[in-house]
């Protein structure tokens, strides 16, 4: 694409962009015309106004990737921050970068921009050293203005050199990146500049976005996954006139009006008069008997050494995590327009290149037809209903050409029919000998983390209800299960083995995977191992750690709670936990502080402290951000969440059958970051979810002597009874 | 006919009189800040203040509140000009997705108004029924302890 298509494809967009999403949200004629991104101008542009635009694939999803890839592209290119507008995630303008996760955007696009702008700025200082006939030693760039500092009247702008071209060339990875002992603007706590429009209702979501004429849909869902659908009212709705339109497709049922509320509330309608012939769910009481026996597909994920038993007393604990809801705060939502022969999606979806390639198998268009925006939605923390909102809604605009159509899911849409949180089981044995751990067997079971539709059109909820309809087919363990569950502890022998389960509810991608559960299960093993030799539980952590950087976070979390001179008050325990992201991502280690009410047999979390090493530190307010978010979540699930279900379906509907932290639990939070700018920077979205889960169970033993192996935590009242009322 | 006066502006809106409050508030004027989230009145997300009073919109119909002075997140201040609330906010970042930012605001302004220096406990209060999902809500805190100290140096 050159810069006339660019602008013509773009019109006045790249003003205030960030801030005002909406002024770009044109529909247009879908293109496959990749972008190749080896180029520089696929990441970047200069405009002859003293503008740059980034261009990422990924998408802003609450986690401020936004201000940190202006910090790298500004550090980089040496301009000033307010010069650089960035454009996310559009088929037709970026690159790309298939899925927003695993708290990759700055090792993915971070890094790709680096390069680019160092790139860039490379070639720039070469035209300029060219224009003004000095060596390009001499030349120095300060704010896109590159001089001599021995001259300084001989001086040229970027802007002046490239007059509105773009840069050409390929990233060659030659050009030299800054070092970091002359970083002005990375490691340094930016504000982010979206949080004004989001204080003062500037139009920021896609919960935002109108068109004229604009029409709203709703979908009428049936009680259980797996149900066919034998009548509706449909001479009756017909009646109501403000129905403009009943679309159903198979047991896909939707129904179309102009009003927002006239959609909800012939859905209400649909929904009391829809009959459905259901097959029931299993019960939720056998759940983890199930999964135990459960004897199909496994993978043994590490070996090493040999096990033996014979000459050691064993330990061993099983630990469960039920299903878990990503429960965004605003249900998702999308929009569509069918234009006789292109379609255009506005999303919140993680991956608008891969919902792209999912439609078109689909509706069975091509995807040059296809266009797919991104826009900024609730927070997801995964997979969660928004690629299949843009399903539903794609759906319904074929049905009504020319028309913009508006679909969000009600709250009971959300709770009801995202794919959860896998439920685990992990089952942990251990030998212990001379005060260290001799081996290590785990076995965990898990149905799949990670079903986005990646270009599979039977991955997206409506395509299970169409006519004909998708089936799944599942088979294997999906890798996401055993994320974390080898430890990074040296043990000699050890055998981790994943065996893969189908249960009954639909599940994928939500934050950490599998990691929060293996990582629940093996730090709180570690605590009773540690109780179980009388070994300080730091202590007999650093003991099985060589990785200098984990020796750190630990210690610097110890150091910030004065761990060593804790005493251990009535009611009052300190828990730690630790592990390194992906066993190759950023460290992190937390203690919890927790306080026992023995008259109401009940605890609450007081504080969580965290220490986090996510290598070089791009934004340091950022990173303490998402980690302090990051440990109150992960508190929220493991103290209160459940899915519940029964043989009639899904029971929790809403926030009260689903309850999450609300302030009056929320612990206080203190975060402490050890930078390592000569280190790559890592993702830290994802790092506090395990440890801090650990870390609260392990307070609690402290506190109490009470080991609570099951999640959540607040759910487990029958161990309560064994410990009577002290006062 | 509705009639309803928001952010200090008369409205005569074509209506359907049950029509909840947020519909009309989001379609119908088009306002941004109020935003649906359960529908039931069990997560903040649409919470507007009615006669100074933080409450949500989202079960509330609209025929029932012709009399009352209704204030969404954009009657508090502007982009170019929010209030000392919203300027708090944004000086200590207090949020991520910022999805629920608007209940947050609307309720911290409701509790300032009532009670200009609120301890910490009563701002977790004020709070409790404005669920997060990011988990911002110890920002959101500080941001409310700081809201309270700019408005009381105002005065």
């Amino acid at each position: 694409m050159n810069r006339k298509d660019f602008i013509a494809k773009t019109g006045q967009l790249i003003i205030g962009f960030h801030l005002f999403p909406l002024f770009y949200c044109t529909s247009g004629k879908g293109t496959t015309k990749s972008i190749n991104s080896n180029r520089i101008d696929a990441w970047l542009r200069l405009n002859d106004q003293g503008k740059v635009t980034l261009l990422t694939g990924k998408m802003e999803l609450g986690q401020g990737i936004r201000i940190a890839l202006k910090q790298i592209a500004a550090e980089e290119l040496d301009v000033e921050l307010n010069r650089i507008e960035i454009i996310i995630a559009d088929t037709e303008l970026t690159p790309d970068e298939r899925y927003t996760a695993g708290s990759a955007s700055i090792e993915n696009s971070g890094m790709s921009i680096r390069q680019a702008s160092a790139e860039a700025r490379y070639q720039l200082t070469k035209m300029a050293s060219e224009r003004l006939h000095r060596p390009m030693e001499s030349l120095t760039v300060r704010d896109g203005l590159v001089l001599d500092p021995s001259q300084p009247q001989k001086a040229i702008s970027y802007w002046e050199l490239l007059k509105g071209e773009n840069i050409q060339g390929e990233i060659t990875g030659s050009a030299p990146v800054k070092n970091p002992k002359d970083y002005r603007l990375i490691g340094k706590d930016i504000p982010r500049d979206d949080i004004q429009a989001m204080v003062t209702g500037t139009p920021y979501y896609i919960q935002d976005l109108r068109f004229p004429a604009m029409l709203h849909a709703r979908i009428i869902r049936p009680p259980v996954y797996d149900a066919e659908l034998v009548s509706f009212p449909e001479k009756e709705l017909a009646k109501i006139a403000e129905v403009k339109k009943i679309i159903r497709n198979g047991n896909f049922l939707a129904v179309v009006a102009e009003e927002e509320y006239q959609a909800i509330r012939a859905w209400e309608y649909l929904r009391s008069f829809t009959k459905w012939k259901s097959k029931p769910l299993p019960s939720q009481s056998t759940l983890f008997e199930d999964m135990a026996r459960v004897n199909g597909d496994r993978k043994v994920v590490e070996a090493r050494g040999e096990i033996d038993k014979s000459t050691l007393s064993q330990i061993e604990a099983v630990y469960t995590r039920p299903y878990h809801m990503h429960g965004s705060i605003g249900p998702s939502c999308a929009l569509a327009k069918w234009d006789s022969n292109s379609l255009t999606i506005w999303t919140h979806s993680q991956g608008v290149y891969p919902l792209r390639k999912s439609l078109s198998d689909l509706l069975d268009l091509p995807e040059a037809s296809i266009h797919v925006i991104g826009v900024a939605g609730s927070g997801c923390y995964g997979h969660n209903g928004a690629d299949d909102v843009a399903a539903d809604v794609a759906l319904i605009s074929l049905a009504l050409p020319g028309k913009t159509v508006r679909l969000q899911w009600m709250r009971e849409d959300e709770h009801l029919w995202e794919p959860y949180g896998s439920a685990m089981r992990i089952h942990l044995r251990a030998g212990l000998q001379d005060g260290k751990i001799s081996y290590l067997e785990s076995d965990l079971w898990s149905d799949t983390h990670s079903v986005r539709p990646g270009g599979d059109a039977s991955l997206l909820l409506a395509a299970r209800y169409i006519h004909p309809k998708r089936s799944i087919e599942r088979t294997g363990v999906s890798g996401g299960a055993y994320r974390n569950a080898v430890p990074l502890y040296s043990i000699a022998d050890l055998k981790v083995t994943a065996h893969a389960y189908q249960g009954p509810l639909r599940t994928s991608a939500l934050r950490s995977l599998g990691a929060y559960a293996n990582i629940f299960a093996l730090e709180s093993f570690i605590d009773e191992l540690a109780l179980t030799v009388q070994q300080d539980p730091a202590a007999f952590r650093l003991k099985h750690l060589s990785d200098s950087r984990a020796v750190a976070v630990i210690k610097a979390v110890c150091d910030k709670v004065q761990w060593d001179k804790r005493t251990e008050r009535q009611g009052i325990g300190f828990g730690l936990a630790f592990a390194q992201y992906k066993n190759q991502a950023a460290y992190f280690a937390v203690v919890a502080e927790v306080a026992v009410d023995h008259v109401n047999k009940t605890f609450k979390v007081i504080k969580l402290t965290g220490a986090i090493d996510a290598g070089q530190t791009i934004n340091s307010d950022g990173l303490k951000n998402q980690t302090e978010g990051g440990m109150i979540q992960s508190a929220s699930w493991t103290l209160f969440e459940e899915v519940k279900y029964s043989e009639q379906g899904i029971q929790s509907d809403t926030w009260e059958k689903y309850p999450i932290m609300r302030f009056s639990d929320v612990p206080k939070t203190e975060v402490i970051i050890i930078d390592r700018p000569d280190e790559r920077p890592v993702g830290a979205g994802e790092a506090a979810q395990g440890p801090t889960s650990a870390a609260i169970a392990n307070a609690l033993c402290a506190a109490n002597n009470m080991r609570l192996r099951n999640l959540p935590l607040m759910a487990n009242k029958e161990p309560w009874n064994h410990y009577p009322s002290e006062g | 006919m509705i009639n309803l006066k928001v952010n200090g502006k008369n409205y005569s809106l074509k209506v359907a009189p049950d029509t909840p409050l947020l519909y009309v508030l989001r379609n119908n004027l088009q306002l941004n800040g109020p935003k649906y989230g359960c529908g039931i009145e069990r997560c903040g997300s649409c919470m507007v203040l009615l006669d100074g009073v933080a409450m949500p919109s989202c079960k509330r119909p609209c025929n029932s509140l012709e009399n009352v002075s209704i204030t969404t997140l954009e009657g508090l201040g502007q982009n170019k000009q929010p209030d000392p609330v919203q300027e708090a906010f944004i000086t200590e970042q207090a949020a991520q997705c910022g999805y629920c930012i608007n209940g947050m605001i609307i309720a911290s302004k409701a509790l300032l108004q009532e009670n200009p220096n609120p301890t910490d406990k009563e701002i977790r209060l004020a709070l409790q029924r404005v669920l997060c999902r990011c988990g911002s809500h110890n920002r959101v805190i500080r941001a409310v302890r700081q809201a309270s100290l700019r408005l009381r140096t105002q005065l």
